[in-house]
C-alpha cells in the first residue's frame, strides 16, 4: 500500500500522458471517423472506395501492427515523424476512426430515407443534406456505441507503452520493477487510474444521451 | 386564375419512360400542367402515379423522355438540380418532417440555408405560413409531438416557405387517420383557390371533384384518360377508368 501512495506523483505523470492520448486521439477519431462515414455514403464511388479501404485496413489490423507501421516502417520509408506521442496519436486515431466510422454509418443507415428526400426536395445539396439533416439524427442515435469505442480507445492507449511512450501502463511497469514485493498493489493502482477515465466517460455518455434524445 | 393557360406549360413531360427492373413503371407519359392549374392524378395502386410525381423533381430518375419545368429541362445533378428542387414544392405521404428540429425550424431551414433569407425574416414568414395552415400554436414543438394531420400541414408550410412555382403532393392524406384528412384537404383547397399550380396524387375523389381543373387517370404506368372532373366522374370514356370508379365510388 505504501508503494502505491509513494508512487502517486509517478502515477499522475503517466496518467496525464494516457489522458492526453485518449482525449486527442478520441477527438481526432470522432472527426475523421465521421468524415469517413460521410464518404462511405457519398454518391461518388471513388470516395466510397477510399473510405471503405481505409476502414477495412484500420479495423482488421491489430493495433500493435498499426503502431509498428507508424513508429518503425514509415520512418524506414523516409517519412520521419517527430518522436514522443505524435506517432502514438496517429496510430490510435487511424485505428479508432475505423470503428467510429462504422458506428456512425450504422446511425446514418437508421435515419429514414424520407428525411434525406425531404431535405433534397427543399433544395439542399448532398453535403447540406448530410450535415444539416442526416448526421445530426445519426449521431444522436449512436452515442452509446461511440462511447464504447472511446472506452476501448482509453485502454488501447496502453499499447503505446511498448513504443517508448511513458504513459500509465509503462509507468506501472517501471513501478513494478521498483517495488517487486508489491506488484499486485501497484498494478491495481494502474487499473484504478484507467477507471478514472472510463467511468466518467460512461456517465458523460448517459448525460449526453438524455440531452440529445428526440422522438422520431 | 385556375387554367389561365398562357404561354408554355409550367411542367411538361414528353415521352417519359421508366423501368424498375422488369417492371415498366412509366409508359410513354405525355403530360403538361399550366400555370395556376390543379391536376389530380388518380388510379389503382401500382399504376405509377407516385413514381410520376417523384420524377418531376428528380427524386426518381427516368430512362427515356424529357421533363421540362418552367420551360427548362431537369438538370441531371448538382447545384442546378438543387436550385430546381427549391422551386418545386413537395409534400410526401409520410410527411418527412425533420425529426430533430422544431416545427418552426422545419419551415425556416430551406429559406435560411437555400435562399439565404435572414433568420428573423424567415421566422416571421414561417409563423405567417404556420398561421395560414392552422398550426402556429405548435411552432415550438418537435414533429413527433404533433398529430399526423398537423404534421402534414407543417410539411405544406415547409414547402410553401420556398415560394415554389409548383407544388407536388404525393398521396398527402394516405397515411392519415380519417378524421384528420379534411384538415389537410382544406388547406390544399385553399391553396388551389389562391392560384397555386398543383399536381396532386390522391385517392380523395372528393378533393378531385372540388379542386381539380383536370383529372388524369393512370393504369399500369400509362396515362389512360384525361378529363375535367365533371366529365371523368360522370362519363369516363375508358373501361379501366369506369371499372376503377365503380370500385372506389361504390360506398
Amino acid at each position: 500500500m505504501d508503494a502505491v501512495l509513494e508512487s502517486i506523483p509517478a502515477y499522475l505523470t503517466g496518467f496525464r500522458v494516457t489522458l492526453y492520448l485518449t482525449v486527442v486521439s478520441g477527438a481526432l477519431s470522432l472527426v475523421l471517423g465521421t468524415v469517413l462515414a460521410a464518404f462511405r455514403v457519398s454518391p461518388l464511388r471513388s470516395l466510397r472506395t477510399i473510405a471503405a479501404a481505409l476502414v477495412e485496413a484500420g479495423r482488421n489490423t491489430p493495433l500493435t501492427l498499426v503502431f509498428v507501421f507508424f513508429v518503425f516502417i514509415l520512418p524506414g520509408m523516409g517519412i520521419v515523424l517527430p518522436l514522443g506521442t505524435l506517432p502514438a496519436v496517429i496510430a490510435l486515431t487511424v485505428y479508432t476512426s475505423a470503428f467510429v466510422c462504422e458506428a456512425v454509418r450504422s446511425g446514418i443507415n437508421a435515419v429514414g430515407v424520407g428525411q434525406a428526400e425531404a431535405a433534397r426536395a427543399i433544395g439542399l445539396g448532398t453535403v447540406s443534406t448530410l450535415w444539416l439533416v442526416v448526421l445530426p439524427q445519426a449521431l444522436r442515435s449512436v452515442v452509446p456505441p461511440l462511447i464504447n469505442v472511446l472506452i476501448a480507445l482509453t485502454k488501447n492507449t496502453s499499447v503505446a507503452a511498448g513504443f517508448a511512450v511513458v504513459e500509465l501502463t509503462a509507468t506501472g511497469r517501471g513501478l513494478a520493477r521498483d517495488y517487486p514485493a508489491d506488484v499486485v498493489a501497484v498494478l491495481l493502482g494502474v487499473a484504478l487510474f484507467y477507471l478514472l477515465i472510463t467511468i466518467p466517460a460512461g456517465a458523460v455518455a448517459g448525460w449526453v444521451e438524455r440531452r440529445v434524445v428526440f422522438t422520431r | 386564375m385556375p387554367g389561365a393557360g398562357t404561354g408554355a406549360p409550367l411542367v411538361e413531360l414528353r415521352g417519359v419512360n421508366k423501368h424498375f427492373g422488369s417492371l415498366h413503371a412509366l409508359r410513354d407519359i405525355d403530360l403538361s400542367v399550366e400555370a395556376g392549374e390543379v391536376v389530380v392524378i388518380i388510379g389503382p395502386s401500382g399504376s405509377g402515379k407516385s413514381t410520376l410525381c417523384r420524377t418531376i423533381n428528380r427524386l426518381e430518375t427516368i430512362d427515356e423522355g424529357t421533363i421540362l419545368v418552367d420551360g427548362r429541362p431537369l438538370p441531371a445533378e448538382g447545384r442546378a438540380l438543387a436550385r430546381l428542387r427549391s422551386d418545386v414544392g413537395m409534400v410526401f405521404q409520410s410527411f418527412n418532417l425533420f425529426a430533430h428540429r422544431t416545427v418552426l425550424d422545419n419551415v425556416t431551414l430551406g429559406p435560411i440555408k437555400v435562399r439565404r433569407v435572414r433568420p428573423g425574416e424567415a421566422r416571421d414568414e414561417a409563423m405567417a405560413l404556420l398561421e395560414r395552415v392552422g398550426v402556429a400554436d405548435q411552432a415550438g414543438k418537435m414533429p413527433a409531438q404533433l398529430s399526423g394531420g398537423q404534421q402534414q400541414r407543417v410539411a405544406i408550410a415547409r414547402a410553401l416557405a420556398m415560394h415554389p412555382k409548383v407544388m407536388l403532393f404525393d398521396e398527402p392524406t394516405s397515411a392519415l387517420d380519417p378524421e384528420m384528412i379534411n384538415e389537410v384537404l382544406d388547406v390544399m383547397v385553399g391553396l388551389a383557390r389562391d392560384g397555386m399550380t398543383m399536381l396532386v396524387v390522391t385517392h380523395e375523389m372528393g378533393f378531385a371533384r372540388k379542386a381539380a381543373d383536370r383529372v388524369v387517370f393512370m393504369s399500369d404506368g400509362a396515362v389512360v384518360e384525361e378529363a375535367t372532373p365533371e366529365e371523368f366522374f360522370t362519363a369516363a370514356r375508358s373501361d379501366r377508368a369506369r371499372d376503377f370508379l365503380s370500385k372506389v365510388l361504390a360506398h
